[in-house]
């Protein structure tokens, strides 16, 4: 996998534990990957995979103890940003990085108005006064399209409905021009036709400030309308990562295709039965010594129950980390194996994992 | 028909002068051995609507039919007991509808108590045949609920439901709150146990996808009333009112190349207030095709062929 510009943010070998009662959880398990200016990647998986965990613990959100950043670094512009002071990470938090969340109604402070809240990150981190604040807060709600913005910015939480709570929301995020903006399943809480609002708006803002966006979802659908580039987490660790054609079109891992069997298309095949993935994702009080994905994959190799598999670069775009893509594997005719490729189309072996 | 309404109406007062026109009016039958998808979005009222089908709710106004039987507007103790054998409900959350301090035999065998037909050892052997049946352990039984993962906790509740062997089912969102590797499981054993028992399902849900997949027929709910219904594949590939257009026209596909080549046209404007409303088209307000007559009067179902029905001023 080649990088061909400087990405905005580049996230390397990153894990994550929890001490709990029950022991420790490792939630995140080795993950990387980069973003570049003004693309999206969308981070895909199912609950406990570690997709959220992994954006908590950039934007310095994961509570410590229990929560411990036991490797890896994550370079902002050039700058690491784990490990930094409670102050250093206020200058970027919220300034050169900015996050939205699920659920807006318990995201924003029921006992301040909106224009408060949006006008108290542009006091804080830009210095300005109140008037001032608010003022461009009421500009910031405009520029998401909430109807009667100055009137809306005097309203509480409680009297806006999801959709516009969302709106708020990522004014709030845009208020110091992040060069970033994270956002952990924003359309989830809302309904289908107020998702397509909000995604369209993520859309045209991310133009308009040529902005990166790192997405998480669980949602395939979400993913095919908004990415560019897709990285697919498992137990703890990217699985496979690529354009959101490679992923779609050229998938290189067992996970991804259960993923996408699993699920409805809108085509006429109403006989066509849905295939569920059996069983559930792995403890990671103990995570398996080999693949995460070992207990549920219908090609499982014994190979794979005690040997974590590398990663294997399938183009320039996507790597995939699954022991059926090494050489002699058996052939696995939905899944896109490295070793049917020309060889022209192979450009390296083995590479450094990155999510590139 | 299995099931019938007739201008089924379910208000709630809210403070004085003000009523939440929940339901307002829903005429709808459900053949037997049928799936009807009841899809919308949040507070258009379907979920109330199953409920109140099932007695969970008093009707306000209209008529409930089962089996050609008038159901009781407030369903009594006894009403319940009669009808449970019969109707039973499979509800959304897998985590708030099983009682954390029962265990799994109490919760699955509770329905076959309360009837007090069955001696505790049989009522043992009927749950342990139907945890099995809907993929559980038979030897969970005596586990509480916080021991099983949201899948397996939706499944004790589809066993709860089955184990009564109704003849109709209403689920209420029963795979929202799962992931998708899990969703499927749930759905396809709700496929194989309507094929072997003959069951017939109010499946209620939002996911238009889904709903398309596993229906035979599928009606649209906008703000307490029916906006459109029909055969599911015509519903969703061919929508005629305005609102299903919208609703099919927001509906992400896990296809980047379809996605690239939407026309993409997000209708501004929500849900509004279903609190005191007034007579006129619902989706007025957002309808792109709005008329005058939609702000005034209230557009009835209209038959275009023979299994479609479209309420809607811009037909007939």
């Amino acid at each position: 996998m080649q990088i061909t510009e400087t990405p905005i943010l580049e996230v390397n070998n990153l894990a994550v534990e929890f001490a709990t009662h029950g022991g420790t959880v490792q939630a995140v398990r080795g993950v990387s990957f980069h973003v570049a200016k003004g693309e999206t990647l969308a981070i895909v998986g199912e609950s406990g995979c570690g997709k959220s965990v992994t954006v908590q613990a950039l934007m310095g959100l994961i509570p410590i103890p229990p929560g411990k950043i036991t490797s890896g670094e994550a370079r902002l512009d050039g700058q690491n940003i784990l490990n930094l002071s409670p102050r250093q990470a206020n200058q970027f938090r919220g300034v050169k990085i900015g996050m939205i969340f699920q659920d807006p109604m318990s995201s924003l402070n029921p006992t301040m108005t909106i224009g408060d809240q949006i006008g108290e990150t542009l006091k804080v981190h830009l210095g300005k006064s109140q008037g001032e604040a608010f003022a461009m807060a009421i500009e910031l709600l405009e520029k998401t399209h909430i109807p009667e913005a100055a009137k809306r910015a005097r309203q509480y939480p409680f009297e806006f409905s999801g959709g516009m709570l969302q709106r708020a929301m990522i004014a709030q995020s845009l208020a110091c021009n992040p060069s970033v903006l994270v956002a952990d399943e924003p359309t989830t809480a809302l309904d289908v036709t107020i998702q397509a609002q909000i995604l369209e708006l993520m859309q045209e803002l991310q133009k308009s400030e040529n902005m990166s966006i790192v997405l998480i979802t669980h949602d395939l659908a979400v993913v095919a309308r908004m990415a560019d580039r897709v990285a697919v987490m498992y137990a703890g660790q990217i699985v496979e990562a690529g354009s959101v054609d490679d992923i779609f079109y050229r998938s290189s891992h067992p996970y991804t295709l259960g993923l996408k069997i699993a699920m409805p298309s809108n085509k006429h095949d109403r006989d066509k039965q849905l295939t569920p993935i059996p069983g559930s994702p792995p403890d990671l009080f103990m995570p398996p010594a080999g693949c995460g994905y070992f207990s549920r994959c219908p090609h499982a190799m014994s190979i794979c129950r005690a040997h974590l598999p590398g990663v294997t670069d399938m183009s320039d775009s996507q790597f995939s980390r699954c022991w059926l893509q090494e050489a002699g594997a058996p052939d696995v005719p939905e899944l896109h194996q490295r070793k049917n490729l020309p060889e022209q189309q192979v450009t390296a072996t083995t590479g450094p994992l990155d999510a590139g | 028909m299995l099931v019938k309404t007739d201008k089924l109406k379910k208000y709630f007062t809210i403070s004085q002068g003000q009523t939440l026109h929940a339901v307002d009016g829903i005429s709808l039958s459900i053949a037997e051995n049928e799936i009807l998808g009841l899809v919308g979005e949040s507070g258009s009222g379907k979920s109330t609507f199953g409920k109140t089908l099932v007695g969970l709710h008093a009707r306000t106004s209209g008529e409930a039919y089962y089996k050609g039987e008038l159901l009781p507007k407030q369903f009594s103790n006894s009403d319940h007991l009669r009808y449970s054998q019969d109707m039973q409900m499979i509800f959304q959350d897998p985590y708030s509808s099983l009682n954390p301090r029962m265990t799994v035999l109490d919760i699955v065998g509770e329905g076959l108590a309360i009837q007090g037909k069955h001696k505790s050892a049989e009522i043992k052997d009927r749950v342990a045949h139907w945890l099995t049946r809907v993929g559980l352990n038979a030897d969970h039984m005596s586990r509480y609920p916080h021991e099983f993962s949201g899948g397996q906790r939706q499944r004790i509740g589809i066993a709860r439901a089955m184990i009564i062997e109704p003849t109709f089912v209403v689920c209420d969102e029963p795979i929202s709150a799962l992931d998708v590797s899990v969703q499927a499981q749930v759905i396809n054993l709700l496929d194989s146990l309507k094929k072997s028992l003959g069951l017939t399902l109010l499946f209620i849900a939002h996911d238009l996808s889904m709903v398309r997949y596993v229906s035979d027929r599928m009606a649209v709910m906008y703000m307490g009333m029916l906006v459109e219904t029909g055969p599911a594949n015509d519903v969703f590939f061919e929508p005629q009112h305005p609102y299903t257009q919208l609703l099919v026209g927001s509906n992400p596909e896990p296809d980047p190349v379809t996605e690239r080549s939407r026309a993409f046209r997000p209708i501004l404007g929500e849900v509004t207030s279903p609190i005191n409303v007034k007579p006129g088209c619902r989706f007025a307000g957002r309808c792109p095709m709005v008329k005058d007559i939609c702000w005034e009067v209230t557009p009835q179902p209209i038959k275009i062929n023979a299994e479609r029905d479209v309420a809607c001023h811009l037909f007939g």
